[in-house]
């Protein structure tokens, strides 16, 4: 970290601490690293807030992954401060546009350094059931109708097995995993039956975190 | 739904805004406290409905607007209306069969409150005002309710009413003022939590917090704040500041973070779950390990006893065995001296002389500065024991909680679908893997729903049963054998320790080297039967593996259990009643020798089970057998070695306090060789591994029987076991409870008015019907509290049926109000065709 700039004003940094679950480090840090996706667009200096956003192309084809391909596996997963570990090499996460997209405020997967902190707050270790539940709920969510329909819950399921089950056995299991969640009989999954079947299911918090 | 719901009555026009046309609160409508305060009358029921049935008329009365072509039509409609209702609760048809709403009804639906949990910003933001404003009235004197305007109650149920944030922009204008307010008047952790836990967006939330803070200031610098409560504010502010400091530092010093990371990113989360339950007994290691060296070693080291002038030399040996040079060192029970250490009598070479007791013969005068070892061990011992014990239980309380949640065998498929991805896997063929793995899992439970009743034919059961039978029978017989062979084992090597004590001329280094067998062929059958036991699954082909798992632990936990159990008969029954036929002057001292060569070996093992077990046969398997497979990191295994070794060190803890140290040198060892190990020769597991249950089974087996036993047997060695005479601070009593009756005694005498004390002392610790009175106290709280966890779930499984019927009525209601906005509208379209044809 080069002081000679300040890349946040005390006042932004305590703004951050205070509304996320990282530290002051940690935020210099996800600054920085976000600055290398794109050096080009994003300033060093963020003290009057710019409105900059880096594109979803840029977020998931990232240096780091590139070093991905290399023989060691541990190098591509920043090390922020001790205490987090973000790894953004997602290549092989099947959510990971989908992750993205939910978090950039436009919806088309442009994250801004706001965007951004939010992306890995929500996904951090020490972030609530609750919050958790909630963005997991519109990571499935694919339309946004507030709902896990039918078709949200195929498109999952294709992700999840990356397309080798047969059509009609995702159908069978959407009616089945949907009639077992579902609460009040609407055959689609609202957020308080998500929320229900989240908590009976004990692996969800430590599934549901980017390793820190 | 059990709760008291409230909703407010006078101001929905004012709150949802009039240009807004499909308004949720037509549709969910509830009652409100505040009718309670305001019309206190006894008229309040009929009122109320009333009044709720006009407003519903209101309401749809605006709703209507469009298709009206004059609101002077309203008042007609409504009675027509009204008239159409009741007829149609004559009819009674079931339109539920519909399904394609108006685009009127789509909006009141997608405006319920439970569609925009967490979605729209006005309604998260309503939600965290309410919760502000029940924390704050948790917090404070709870202030009268009519201190708040109307609408600026909390209703009960946590999301507000104006929850359409793109309909009701206004209104989430106020309501965030709202929140910004209360934010303001909570206290800065709880302000912090809110925000941090907000599903905003951080732009918002900065924004949120901003206001409050402006606000704050506003107010603060608007009072003209007295100089000292200024300070308070600069003293906050930097108390806060190092609080933060001291919270990234605490979590700097979290261990290990980059590696198991790694690991649970090409693995997931079964193999961290055995390096996550290492670093659980690191830490208790290091607990243990902090109390008796600080009170134990190091007082006793710092005021060494005067040893025998002969002292064996160091022959490198001894780092196995534990014996020889070691023997007379702080390491062992025998070393510790009997008497009260005196700072103060340093000069004095009296007081010093070890070898009489002479706690109370000495003259010097300063007692203030006095440790009584035979007291500061017997209660180090003890005090260690049982805060071990209450952080085993909590965790074990803890993990239970979190992982056996209620039914369990509910929404299998969804819970499949939504939870099983791990998000920390990013290694290629890790993720392939994985999804393969959901595949399969997918594929098998929709077998089992398909067809539920495969029936096996009676041969196939017979043949099952046999097959189990034999692999059963197997199992236990090599376990008995094994244990006949250890029991015969030690006794052969006792009298052959005999013989050599009575031919002094055998070398020294034979004798040590002969004290190694006993541990060398235990550790050698932990190696090798679980061998046996998997040849024997195997051989059973288990359908589910988590059956498979269960029964390799039981077991697992079978023989290490047995063999532990004849370990502890021989040193406690054997080697403890007639040490001085196998040349040894204190018993403790051996039997902690015993543990730490046990301990050791155990360590030595283990390192050869993973060069031999993973890495040569991975080197085998890819240059001989020319397989692309990779060993399977055997997780349960792994776990129960942890735990046995564990054992020992607890075992050990009471004759070698030092022990905790070695088990934490040979845990860190461990992790990083195990680490080392799985990275370069193992590949993921295939078969699918609950975690959290699994750890909970882990954490309950090295609470239950590692740890009850390892303190049944220290316990009983304290309460009636004889300690050897001529060593260790309890020389000359008759059991080491007695250090503690002794002092209470001493206590007695130096001050009659403690008499209490020893009184209670007498009936509360030496008395065992008290103990059992305690367990038997424990064992009812714990019998009604599973109890009221049963009485829950009978709760909630009538919940979930009311749920249901909620779900049926909404339903109902929805269907009626759609045929209710189709009549409405035929009507109005006969009279807006004339007008224009849309």
């Amino acid at each position: 970290m080069g002081n000679k700039q300040t890349t946040f004003t005390d006042e932004q940094l305590e703004a951050y601490q205070d509304c996320t679950f990282f530290t002051r480090k940690e935020i210099l840090r996800l600054h920085s690293r976000y600055r290398e996706l794109a050096p080009h667009l994003v300033p060093l200096d963020y003290t009057n807030n710019p409105d900059i956003r880096v594109p979803l192309t840029l977020i998931v084809t990232m240096p780091e992954l590139k070093v991905c391909q290399g023989p060691s596996e541990g190098r591509h997963c920043w090390r922020l401060d001790c205490r987090l570990t973000v790894c953004l090499c997602w290549q092989e996460n099947p959510f990971r546009d989908r992750i993205v997209e939910t978090f950039s405020e436009d919806g088309q997967g442009n994250l801004t350094f706001n965007d951004f902190v939010d992306m890995f707050s929500a996904l951090c270790e020490t972030s609530p059931r609750e919050l958790k539940t909630i963005y997991a709920f519109k990571i499935y969510d694919y339309n946004r109708d507030n709902f896990i329909c039918k078709e949200d819950l195929e498109k999952t399921l294709n992700k999840l097995t990356k397309g080798e089950l047969t059509p009609e056995e995702v159908a069978l299991v959407c009616d089945k995993a949907i009639e077992e969640a579902d609460l009040d009989a609407d055959n689609k999954l609202s957020f308080a039956d998500f929320e229900n079947m989240i908590s009976k299911a004990p692996d969800f918090l430590s599934n549901f975190h980017v390793r820190i | 739904m059990a709760r008291n719901v409230s909703f407010d009555l006078n101001n929905p026009l004012l709150e949802a805004g009039l240009e807004s046309p499909a308004d949720e609160e037509g549709v969910h409508d509830s009652f409100n406290q505040l009718i309670a305060e305001q019309s206190q009358n006894g008229e309040l029921p009929e009122a109320l409905e009333l009044q709720q049935l006009q407003r519903e008329f209101d309401e749809e009365a605006r709703d209507n607007v469009p298709y009206l072509p004059s609101p002077g039509h309203e008042h007609g409609g409504l009675r027509q209306r009204q008239g159409e209702m009741e007829s149609e609760e004559n009819r009674q048809t079931d339109p539920l069969v519909c399904e394609v709403w108006s685009s009127a009804t789509l909006k009141i639906l997608s405006s319920m409150p439970s569609r925009t949990i967490g979605r729209s910003r006005g309604a998260i933001i309503s939600q965290y005002y309410n919760r502000t404003m029940e924390l704050r009235r948790r917090r404070q004197s709870r202030p009268s309710i009519r201190d708040f305007s109307p609408s600026a109650r909390p209703s009960i149920r946590g999301y507000g009413m104006d929850a359409d944030a793109t309909d009701a922009e206004g209104s989430g204008v106020s309501k965030r003022e709202r929140l910004v307010n209360n934010l303001q008047n909570l206290s800065v952790s709880d302000r912090v939590r809110m925000l941090q836990g907000m599903p905003l967006s951080v732009a918002e939330k900065r924004e949120l917090r901003r206001l409050a803070l402006q606000k704050e200031k506003h107010t603060l610098s608007g009072s003209q704040i007295p100089c000292c409560s200024q300070l308070k504010y600069y003293l906050i502010i930097a108390l806060r500041q190092s609080w933060y400091s001291w919270l990234s530092f605490l979590h700097s010093l979290q261990l290990w973070q980059v590696l198991l990371k790694r690991a649970s990113g090409r693995f997931g989360s079964g193999v961290l779950s055995y390096f996550l339950f290492l670093k659980t007994l690191l830490f208790f290691n290091i607990f243990l390990f902090l109390v008796t060296g600080s009170f134990l070693v190091l007082p006793q080291a710092v005021h060494p006893p005067v040893l025998p002038a002969e002292r064996p030399s160091f022959t490198g040996l001894e780092l196995l065995s534990g014996a020889g040079y070691f023997s007379d060192t702080v390491m062992y029970y025998g070393y510790y001296s009997n008497h009260t250490l005196r700072r103060s009598c340093r000069d004095d070479p009296g007081s010093q002389n070890p070898s009489v007791s002479n706690s109370t013969s000495t003259d010097c005068v300063s007692k203030h500065l006095s440790y009584n070892m035979p007291l500061a061990y017997f209660f180090t011992i003890g005090a260690a024991f049982f805060i071990t014990c209450i952080i085993l239980v909590y965790s074990m309380s803890k993990s239970f909680g979190q992982s056996f949640r209620i039914d369990k065998s509910h929404s299998i498929l969804a819970m499949k679908a939504f939870c099983s991805w791990d998000f920390k896997v990013i290694k290629k063929s890790s993720v392939k893997l994985m999804s393969e793995n959901i595949c399969t899992q997918l594929k098998e439970l929709l077998a089992e729903v398909n067809q539920k009743h495969v029936k096996n034919t009676v041969c196939q059961t017979l043949w099952g049963l046999t097959v189990h039978g034999l692999a059963w029978t197997i199992c236990i017989a090599s376990t008995t054998s094994c244990v006949v062979g250890i029991y015969f084992f030690s006794e052969y090597m006792q009298q052959n320790l005999k013989e050599t004590v009575r031919s002094p001329t055998h070398n020294p280094l034979l004798k040590e080297a002969s004290l190694l067998a006993l541990p060398v062929l235990v550790s050698l059958i932990n190696l090798l039967l679980p061998g046996l036991f998997n040849l024997a699954a195997w051989m059973e082909d288990y359908d589910s593996p988590s059956v498979r798992t269960y029964v390799s632990i039981c077991r697992n936990l079978m023989l290490k259990v047995s063999v532990l159990g004849v370990l502890c008969y021989h040193w406690l029954d054997r080697v403890a009643d007639n040490p001085n036929t196998i040349g040894v002057t204190c018993w403790e001292s051996f039997v902690g020798q015993e543990l730490y060569r046990f301990l050791l070996m155990d360590f030595i093992f283990t390192l050869l089970d993973t060069l031999f077990g993973e890495f040569l046969w991975r080197l085998f398997s890819e240059k001989v057998l020319k397989r692309r497979r990779k060993p399977v990191f055997d997780i349960a295994r792994n776990v129960l070695d942890l735990i046995y070794g564990q054992t020992l060190a607890w075992l050990g803890v009471l004759f070698t306090p030092i022990l905790p140290g070695v088990q934490i040198l040979k845990l860190l060892l461990l992790f990083y060789i195990k680490m080392g190990s799985v990275m370069m020769n193992c590949q993921a597991p295939r078969k699918p591994y609950r975690v959290s249950q699994m750890t909970t089974i882990f954490i309950t087996l090295l609470c239950f029987p590692s740890f009850i036993g390892a303190s049944v047997c220290v316990t009983y060695t304290m309460w009636s076991m004889k300690p050897s005479s001529s060593c260790g601070p309890f020389r000359g009593l008759k059991t080491m409870m007695q250090a503690g009756k002794l002092w209470v005694q001493e206590l007695e005498k130096d001050n009659p008015r403690l008499s209490l004390l020893a009184r209670a002392h007498a009936y509360l610790v030496e008395n065992p019907f008290f103990l059992f009175v305690g367990a038997g106290v424990f064992l009812i709280i714990i019998y009604f509290h599973s109890q009221v966890v049963d009485g829950q779930r009978k709760i909630i499984s009538l919940l979930q049926e009311q749920i249901e019927n909620e779900g049926e009525d909404k339903k109902f209601l929805i269907t009626r109000l759609q045929s209710i906005h189709e009549r409405k509208r035929t009507p109005a379209r006969r009279l807006t065709s004339q007008d224009s044809a849309c």
